[in-house]
């Protein structure tokens, strides 16, 4: 089969079994957008701004496993996309990112259009190719998917220039069945010695806790993560990323940790023996203050990057190799085992984490006048069975989505951790519907996160992706805003949205429908009747109140133990 | 402490710009880095000379390990090796001062590869000690330029980086 550049990228497209292609045209990708028209096998779908095709794509691949592609154009197409591609690449999301460079003889030349684009975004993927020629494109092409999606995955850009998609040059096509790569082999097996060395340390523990992370969910091993932790009867905190791998209802759940975190998960993880990490990167957000961070624990840490082991914190048992592979070895050995830690050991560790939980350290005061965020949040809860998919921006409605949405499965929690993008949520959720179309898909979002992409209640309108909006408005950069209150003396210095848009006219100019809550009363009928609406997109501006924080908080330069604590839980 | 750190990378372009960035971006040292195609065409290799913890020479040999570019490494500071530069530096040379560099040179097993009236350029190899030593001898005073290759290292005996 005679194929042009663009035919195989099609053809490509169609094998790795691509659904669907998040783009925006331009210059250099006309040839491919050619192609893309006399094809029906891969649907495209047109953002308004490439930065919300990186977006979609990353929500398309969290909530579904499959790697997100995306299409952009040479210069601002590209650079537009960094931000999203970056945003993967902190939280290994996989995915492929095809842009157009102009022609290779332009390269270099300051062309119209032309940016660096291999240079501009090395930092920020796992890697990143620049076709050389039209006989290398196919198999560029399979390397570039076997890269974002192996190991740790990442978001892998190739760039191919103008001239090698031209329609009538064309190249013999045949797509790779598998890839050859001498100087990339990602780790799978842990060490079997490694293996049984964390379960002995496991199995002599006094005041053990599982810490899991994103590496879980996107591993595919929740359910080797419950098994262990069910047959441990250990309890379990997970960080941001990864809500959702152990249920939330489950009683061995002890919540999220880290800065935002509960009370008993931050105040076991700094008095526990034995700590198992399990996919988790010790981030910052995470150890706190690395000084003070888990004291007295022996820790084992499973993980699928070499390079993430003993990088922030030195680890007594590491293990490398896939997550999955690992805990079912794990579980295996523990059930062969008769040794379990003393009962009287783990009644007592118990006993201490529910006195911490009685704390009730997320607990907030409910108001008749104004609308508590925290409750709108519980309220979609309910309202949803717990069963939506969530997608995010950043800030405190963040927080309180990931402290009072309780995930009971994994990829059901869309947000961005590790580079805390604002303007991810709603993008993300175009990607989610599309791969979950008759799935709940909420966007949980804030005035200020929500304006940095709004531009895609357009998309929406297009493509028919009938996302709720939870607009946590509280008139201010809410985060921005909590930090000056405790840091500066209340000097809230340009975190306040003035000049707000009316979202319910801007929802509806987009053709669609726009609420406005803000009466406490009304948040779970307008939640019911927005869910009703199960074929519309549906705004709902909730007024929230201005000044509530997020608690409980770790402060700069403090341990898990130093949480300061909603006002109303500090003895008086 | 000072590593040597030899890595296989693919000979493509953007490789090494790949291992500096990864450099620059963690605030890791290099002290020097040489790169050539070596008999492979397919391979270049690369010198890498460090400073750093034992925890950051094990970040920093992960973090490269990571990159797709990269074949294999070693850190040869782990192993006996042999550790080269080449130097070429270009001294003042007038009077009786002109006798005495060629002594000097002689004494270190340098050459002199140009001479004119009133300068000379010396090449020496050697490794870092020896040519910091060098360096030093000839005095600040009558170095007109230096120029050094940074180090290269290949491993004692058997042992051998390749794929
Ligand atoms: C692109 C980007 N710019 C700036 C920030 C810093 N930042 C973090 S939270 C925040 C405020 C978010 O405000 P809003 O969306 O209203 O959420 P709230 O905290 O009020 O719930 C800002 C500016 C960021 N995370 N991302
Ligand atoms: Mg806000």
């Amino acid at each position: 089969m005679e194929l042009s550049g663009g035919e195989v990228l099609m053809e490509a497209l169609k094998e790795e079994g691509v659904e669907y292609i998040f783009g925006y045209p331009g210059g250099a990708v006309l040839h491919i957008y050619d192609a893309l028209y006399q094809q029906n096998s891969v649907k495209h779908i047109l953002v308004r701004h490439e930065q919300a095709a990186t977006h979609a794509a990353d929500g398309y691949a969290r909530s579904t496993g499959k790697p997100g592609v995306v299409l952009v154009t040479s210069g601002p197409g590209a650079t537009n996309a960094v931000t999203g591609i970056a945003t993967a690449f902190l939280d290994s999301i996989p995915m492929v990112i095809i842009s157009g460079q102009v022609p290779s003889r332009l390269i270099g030349s300051d062309a119209f259009q032309e940016v660096d684009c291999v240079g501009i975004t090395r930092p920020c993927v796992k890697h990143n190719f620049l076709v050389d020629s039209l006989e290398n494109f196919a198999s560029t092409i399979k390397k570039a998917f076997h890269v974002a999606t192996s190991g740790r995955p990442g978001p892998v850009v190739i760039d191919i220039p103008k001239d090698l998609t031209t329609p009538d040059i064309k190249v013999a096509f045949e797509y790779p069945d598998h890839v050859e790569m001498r100087s990339y082999s990602p780790p799978e097996l842990g060490h079997p010695g490694q293996i049984r060395k964390a379960v002995d340390l496991i199995l002599s523990a006094k005041r053990p806790i599982i810490y899991s992370g994103g590496g879980v969910v996107l591993g595919g091993a929740s359910e080797q993560l419950c098994a262990l932790t069910k047959e441990l009867g250990f309890p379990i905190t997970q960080t941001l990323m990864g809500l959702g791998a152990f249920p939330a209802s489950d009683k061995q759940n002890i919540g999220m940790l880290g800065m935002h975190g509960t009370y008993e998960a931050n105040m076991a993880m700094h008095e526990c023996d034995v700590l198992i990490a399990i996919g988790a990167r010790f981030d910052d957000r995470i150890t706190g203050e690395l000084d003070k961070f888990c004291p007295h624990a022996k820790i084992v840490h499973v993980d699928i990057d070499p390079a993430s082991i003993s990088k922030n914190v030195v680890v007594d048992v590491p293990i490398v190799g896939h997550v999955t592979q690992v805990l079912d070895a794990m579980v295996a050995l523990v059930k062969e085992s008769s040794r379990r830690p003393e009962k009287t050991d783990m009644e007592s560790w118990w006993a201490q984490i529910r006195e911490w939980q009685a704390m009730d350290s997320l607990g907030y005061d409910l108001s008749t006048e104004v609308i508590k965020p925290q409750a709108v949040v519980e309220s979609l809860w309910r309202a949803t069975k717990g069963d939506a998919f969530i997608t995010s921006d950043v800030g405190q409605h963040q927080m309180w989505a990931a402290q009072f949405y309780g995930f009971d499965k994994p990829r059901r929690w869309i947000n961005s951790g590790g580079l805390g993008t604002m303007g991810f949520g709603l993008p993300s959720a175009i990607g989610v519907q599309l791969a979950h179309p008759d799935a709940t898909v909420a966007c949980i979002t804030g005035e200020a996160s929500i304006q940095m992409c709004i531009q895609e209640l357009s998309t929406c309108l297009q493509y028919n992706t009938p996302i709720k909006i939870i607009n946590l408005n509280n008139r201010y950069m809410g985060m921005v805003r909590q930090w000056q209150e405790f840091g500066y003396e209340k000097r809230y210095s340009h975190s306040y949205m003035d000049a707000l848009p009316d979202f319910v006219k801007l929802a509806e100019s987009y053709g669609h429908v726009g609420m406005r809550i803000d009466k406490p009363s009304d948040v779970d009928d307008a939640l019911k009747e927005a869910l009703s609406l199960t074929d519309r997109v549906v705004f709902m501006d909730f007024i929230t109140d201005q000044s509530e924080n997020v608690y409980p908080m770790i402060e700069a330069g403090k341990g898990h133990h130093e949480m300061r604590l909603n006002p109303r839980k500090e003895p008086a | 402490m000072r590593h040597v750190i030899s890595v296989l990378l693919e000979n493509e372009s953007g490789a090494l710009s790949r291992v500096a960035g990864l450099f620059s971006a963690r605030g890791y040292n290099i002290e020097s880095l040489t790169v050539a195609p070596t008999n492979d065409p397919t391979l270049s290799r690369m010198t890498i000379v460090t400073i750093g913890t034992e925890r950051i020479i094990e970040q920093i040999i992960k973090q490269l390990n990571k990159l797709v570019d990269v074949v294999r490494l070693t850190d040869l500071t782990e192993v006996q090796f042999i550790e080269r530069e080449i130097m070429m530096v270009k001294v003042r040379a007038v009077g009786e001062g002109r006798e005495e560099l060629k002594r000097m040179t002689d004494i270190f097993r340098g050459r002199i590869l140009d001479v004119t009236e009133s300068s000379y350029v010396i090449e020496l190899t050697g490794d870092d000690h020896k040519i910091t030593a060098f360096l030093d001898t000839l005095g600040s005073e009558n170095i007109i330029e230096v120029v050094r290759s940074g180090a290269t290292g290949i491993a004692r005996g058997e042992k051998s980086l390749k794929v």
